[in-house]
């Protein structure tokens, strides 16, 4: 646990099949050295599968992969040197927590005072150094989870893998583990690629996020850039809260306009070719008014009947149903007005504070 | 103060264990008999009977036949059988069920038409009477319980460990040597015990292969019980009894402490 360089990773035109099933279709994907990259998506979207590619537990069906700039086809996955940390914690139930974490050590012939001292930094990097003696069985989940973390980085691999290590632990628990694990990425400069279908937590973790759906990659970014300018229906979705509007549509100029339960809708911007568009709203930049009041110039407007009213503390949060029968999401910040179910009240947002996306059917399956 | 239906619960228990035991408990004093008869209860009291067991090389000599066999058998078995349930349930779910159905067969097939068909094999090939021929019958009924108990084991290893092994640099040897083997170790170890046993105590088809030159230790009883009823049959009886109290008391031990670590 020397601060070494990372590794990069190169992934191109990469796919996995399992008999008829596609898996991972012709991703690419460049991991900087030191990066910590999170791969999200709902099940059965391939960042699973991609994670284990890069392990070596699976093969990959065509395409090439390079870690540190070397291709690593064929080579088995413990000639790999990669650490791994599985959401399942997968320490061995027979050994003790020190043993645990000695393991690698031992197996690259690392012993005596040197491995000790190994172990002991190790853990104390993880705060369970005092739980060396114990057995994984005698732990709780969080606790296993940092001695698997401590096994997984004793030997200094310059990649570090993680398969969903907080699925299995309560919210409490997740969000200060998170904290921690970021500490370490940050203090080791190790290459960090993390798997979670889980968007706040790619949020809080990620310098960026690859988005993964069907087995393709749909956007590479920062979680800035995904949130305020996704590249797809499904991206825009998957990231943070969003009301998705669709209508008639016609290009006028610079900008789209859309008809949308009778009411007409001008939005900046066109797309590019035939695709139907889609406006993409965020709910903080939305605003909440009385029907028909405080009209401002430009404005886009949409009536509705409040059907949710939550107050939040730090603000409030309101689902409207519209004409057309969506339902928008809308956050006001405090001190806006208050309103209560059954209000009829209009949605209000600028031509500029939305996004136009193509229509994409597949976006709209349930996101878990 | 215990309620009603507890105590009597209690008693029923107690009523079902003396009469599991009963048949086995008869043996002792028996052994100690003072007439050279095998009447119940004994008459008098003498050593004579252990004493003649340790001398008579009938004896001595069919309990090291016995010995010797059953010891092979234990280690062919247990290796050939463990391998098999590896096979049976790393295969793909259908082929495994089919491979073990096959594989237990010699436990289900009675042992009488089991022993003929030997017999008859054995005559062909001069097995009668060898040690060859004792250890490839018992083996033959040995490898299902080894394939039992360690496929009940191997159920409930977590694979997922051999993975964490292999990424953290161990080879597919070395993964089993350091996980999977210390982690199925108790089921492997009763798989043995289950083997010996069996072997120890197997009568029908060691009555077929039998020969006047090799015998094994049932045998002898066997023979000596229908030819004269002699009393050291109870004291042979009593050494196997107290012999395999011990083993089970020691695997009882052994497994509770592990339960504790």
């Amino acid at each position: 646990m020397t601060a070494s360089a990372g590794a990069a990773i190169e992934i191109r035109k990469a796919s996995k099949r399992y008999g008829a099933f596609t898996a991972l279709n012709d991703i690419d994907l460049h991991i900087r050295p030191g990066e910590f990259m999170t791969l999200l998506g709902p099940s059965g979207s391939g960042k699973t599968t991609t994670l284990n590619l890069i392990a070596g537990f699976t093969d990959i069906s065509s395409g090439t992969l390079e870690i540190g700039g070397k291709s690593v086809t064929g080579l088995p996955s413990h000639k790999r040197n990669i650490g791994v940390v599985f959401q399942h914690y997968a320490l061995f139930p027979h050994m003790t927590v020190g043993r645990n974490v000695a393991y690698p050590l031992t197996l690259r012939g690392i012993r005596g005072e040197e491995r000790d001292r190994r172990v002991k930094r190790a853990l104390d990097m993880v705060k369970m150094a005092d739980f060396a003696h114990r057995y994984p069985n005698e732990l709780s989940g969080g606790q296993q989870q940092r001695v698997a973390l401590a096994r997984a980085l004793v030997f200094d691999p310059p990649l570090l893998l993680m398969d969903e290590p907080l699925g299995a632990l309560d919210k409490k628990l997740r969000e200060w583990l998170q904290l921690e694990i970021k500490r370490i990425h940050r203090e080791l400069g190790t290459t960090f690629v993390y798997v979670t279908h889980d968007q706040e937590e790619a949020l809080v973790l990620s310098d960026r996020i690859a988005v993964f759906n069907g087995g393709r990659i749909e956007q590479i970014g920062t979680g800035r850039e995904l949130y305020d300018h996704p590249a797809t229906l499904f991206v825009g979705r998957f990231i943070g809260e969003s009301t998705v509007l669709r209508g008639m549509a016609e290009t006028t100029g610079d900008g789209t306009t859309m008809i949308i339960g009778g009411q007409r809708i001008f939005a900046q911007g066109r797309l590019p070719g035939e695709a139907r568009p889609v406006i993409l709203l965020r709910p903080e930049r939305v605003g909440l008014k009385r029907a028909g009041a405080d009209a401002v110039t430009g404005e886009n407007r949409l009536s509705g009947t409040v059907t949710e009213a939550i107050y939040l503390g730090s603000g409030s949060k309101y689902e409207v149903r519209l004409a057309d029968g969506t339902v928008a999401v809308v956050r006001s910040p405090l001190g806006a007005a208050d309103f209560a179910i059954g209000d009829t009240v209009d949605i209000a947002f600028l031509p500029t504070d939305l996004t136009l996306l193509p229509d994409d059917a597949s976006a709209d399956v349930t996101l878990t | 103060m215990p309620s009603f239906p507890r105590v009597l619960l209690g008693l029923f228990c107690l009523l079902v264990a003396v009469l599991l035991l009963a048949p086995t408990l008869v043996v002792i004093p028996m052994s100690f008999n003072g007439n050279k008869s095998l009447a119940f209860p004994p008459v008098g009291f003498s050593w004579q009977w252990y004493d003649n067991f340790f001398r008579n090389p009938d004896w001595t000599t069919s309990f090291s036949n016995s010995l010797i066999i059953a010891l092979i058998v234990a280690v062919v078995a247990t290796v050939v059988g463990t391998l098999a349930a590896f096979g049976v349930s790393r295969a793909a779910a259908r082929t495994g069920g089919l491979l073990r159905a096959l594989l237990i067969t010699p436990m289900v097939v009675p042992g009488v038409v089991l022993a003929i068909g030997i017999y008859a094999v054995y005559l062909d090939t001069h097995l009668v009477g060898t040690v060859t021929g004792f250890v490839l019958a018992h083996t033959m009924l040995a490898i299902p319980f080894v394939l039992i108990a360690v496929q009940a084991s191997l159920e409930v290893f977590d694979r997922r460990l051999e993975t964490a092994a292999a990424s953290l640099g161990a080879g597919r040897l070395t993964v089993f040597r350091t996980v999977t083997l210390p982690l199925i170790l108790p089921g492997i170890l009763s798989g043995a015990l289950f083997a010996f046993i069996t072997s120890f105590d197997e009568i029908i088809v060691a009555l077929f292969i039998t020969s006047p030159y090799l015998k094994t230790l049932p045998v002898q009883i066997y023979t000596s019980i229908t030819r004269d009823a002699d009393p050291t049959v109870a004291a042979v009886g009593t050494l196997l009894f107290l012999a395999t109290s011990l083993i089970i008391i020691a695997g009882l031990l052994l497994g509770m402490r592990r339960a504790r670590t």
